[in-house]
């Protein structure tokens, strides 16, 4: 149930963006969801794509830090208090949520968001018994 | 093992009386074949013929770096040019370089004490020695080999850069011990794994490393990722080229300085004074044999302190505490001594951190600043922004633990700090202009 996400170590520097969707790009590679969290000297970038191995092989050979870390993809409800609903079903059972962001897509009537848990899979069941959808990561890189 | 069974362990009584009359010895042939030291002499008041016993060197003067530029190229020559059969120099970052000329007593002589410094390290007549030290002006490639030669050994003449085919060469040829700088050498094994190669596989037995500081726990991430015993070497072009001091690999426990060549002295670097034994200070030494350029007490501004206690080894001859950084290499941050050794040794006890870093300093509003650049790489790199600051945080807070400085760590791409095929480049002070 959990869906493979790359991280990839940036220094704050005119166009290393563009080097790693320029890579990525090349070598046919599509990005279906992303974060960047940053700071002063240096940023993250987190990305889902469809392809992780390839990616994660083409970065290192750029000499890229490439780090690979399992996330969960939850289906939101759509509407206000939606993603409330499921923090809060997260809150009760005492599962911190590390960061998390929104997925481009919709899937059926749900927003995906994705989640990074320090326990997944703890988190997953909660979401489950709660009733939240949550996506295998084949439906994730093919959405 | 070891190679001049006489010698190096001759008793300290013995050993002192030779030493007091190869001094009286080199103290007469530099007073009468060069100039420079009989005025020196002259204006101090003393005779050579007045030198009764080795305390009286603390009345000679001291030989700087500066003084070899004066009397660039040859002026401090004792011999005619027509006795000297090799000419090295030291790469002069700036200026002129300094100039050794060696006869052919030196060189044989030379070549027996890089031989005795194989032997001391663990090295034997079958080893086939991989010597990735530059040859040319640098002394480093050509006294390793002459060395190599005389011990016996197969050696294979490198020489430094083109580090793939070094890491070919050192797995087809089968190297057993090599020669190089402790920077290039954790290059090397990073550029094999690079080409999926393990150097820890190879035949490699044995490290001879020198040419630049080093710390305790650089061996220790060395002797790891290499599998090798790292042994640390000391020389300076101006004593005579590396096989000045070395450690045995008995102890690996500071480095056996040849006394009936050397005579070691440690002085307060602000005042000259002489220290007694067991003191931090610096380096002063005397060739008590050398013919072509022979050299009285010179201020080799390596920061170290003598370790008379007897060694396991056998050997007679005193150790060198590892040098803890040149005395013209300490930065001096905000009014404190700082040695980049110091970083470096944070930065090696920290789990994960990689070898290569650099040091920037630079002032602001007349403020020195210190930055240290560390690579990020697969063992301490995260999709958490927080493991990252706790790592800078670590570091910050360790150096500022250690030398009472805050600094700034700046996390940089793996690969983006300049390798260096021989000395590493640690240091950037921006605050010279």
């Amino acid at each position: 149930m959990k869906v493979e996400q790359i991280s990839i170590f940036i220094e704050n520097q005119k166009g290393r963006l563009a080097d790693v969707t320029r890579a990525l790009g090349e070598a046919g590679i599509n990005i279906r969801a992303l974060s960047l969290a940053d700071t002063s000297d240096y940023g993250i970038l987190r990305l889902i794509v469809d392809n992780t191995d390839l990616a994660k092989q083409v970065l290192k050979e750029k000499s890229f830090t490439v780090h690979k870390t399992e996330v969960v993809a939850a289906g939101v409800p759509d509407r206000p208090l939606g993603l409330n609903s499921i923090l809060e079903a997260l809150d009760k059972e005492n599962v911190n949520v590390e960061y998390m962001y929104a997925f481009p897509e919709h899937y059926s009537d749900n927003a995906i968001m994705i989640f990074r848990f320090d326990n997944p899979d703890e988190a997953i069941r909660i979401l489950l018994e709660n009733g939240f959808s949550v996506l295998r990561g084949e439906d994730v890189y093919n959405v | 093992m070891i190679w001049n069974d006489e010698f190096e362990t001759l008793p300290r009584e013995a050993l002192e009386s030779l030493q007091l009359k190869r001094l009286q010895n080199v103290a007469t042939r530099v007073y009468n074949m060069v100039p420079f030291y009989r005025q020196k002499f002259d204006a101090m008041g003393i005779k050579p013929t007045q030198i009764k016993s080795l305390k009286d060197l603390g009345r000679l003067p001291f030989t700087l770096k500066q003084d070899m530029r004066d009397n660039y190229p040859y002026g401090l020559f004792a011999v005619p040019l027509a006795q000297i059969v090799r000419i090295h120099a030291s790469s002069g970052t700036t200026g002129k370089p300094t100039v050794v000329g060696y006869t052919r007593r030196d060189i044989d002589g030379w070549s027996e004490l890089m031989a005795r410094s194989f032997v001391a390290a663990g090295a034997h007549q079958g080893d086939v020695i991989h010597n990735a030290y530059g040859y040319g002006l640098f002394t480093g490639g050509l006294g390793a080999h002459y060395g190599a030669e005389t011990l016996g050994a197969s050696v294979i003449p490198m020489s430094g850069g083109n580090t793939k085919k070094q890491i070919m060469i050192m797995q087809d040829f089968g190297s057993t011990v090599i020669t190089c700088t402790p920077s290039y050498s954790l290059y090397l094994a990073e550029v094999a794994k690079e080409e999926g190669l393990d150097v820890r596989n190879f035949k490699l037995r044995i490290g001879i490393l020198g040419a630049e500081p080093w710390s305790e726990s650089m061996r220790r991430e060395i002797e790891e990722k290499l599998n090798i015993k790292a042994i640390d070497i000391y020389g300076l072009s101006e004593i005579l080229g590396p096989g000045v001091a070395i450690e045995c690999v008995e102890a690996q426990n500071g480095l056996h300085i040849w006394e009936d060549h050397f005579l070691p002295e440690i002085i307060n670097p602000e005042t000259g004074e002489v220290l007694p034994w067991g003191e931090k200070g610096e380096l002063v030494i005397t060739t008590l044999t050398k013919e072509g350029i022979p050299l009285i007490r010179y201020r080799t501004r390596d920061i170290t302190r003598i370790i008379p206690e007897p060694c396991i080894c056998g050997r007679t001859h005193v150790r060198l505490e590892r040098m803890s950084g040149r005395s013209d290499d300490m930065l001096i941050i905000r009014g404190v001594n700082v040695f980049p050794s110091q970083i470096e040794s944070v930065l090696f006890n920290i789990e994960g951190v990689e070898p290569h870093y650099q040091l920037i300093v630079d002032r602001e509003e007349n403020l020195d600043t210190l930055e240290i650049q560390v690579e990020v790489n697969e063992a301490t790199f995260s999709d958490e922004i927080k493991v990252l600051q706790d790592l800078s945080e670590k570091i910050r807070k360790e150096i500022k633990d250690l030398l009472g400085i805050t600094c700034k760590v700046r996390l940089v791409e793996p690969k983006t700090i300049t390798r260096s095929e021989g000395k590493a480049k640690r240091v950037i002070d921006k605050r010279i202009k």
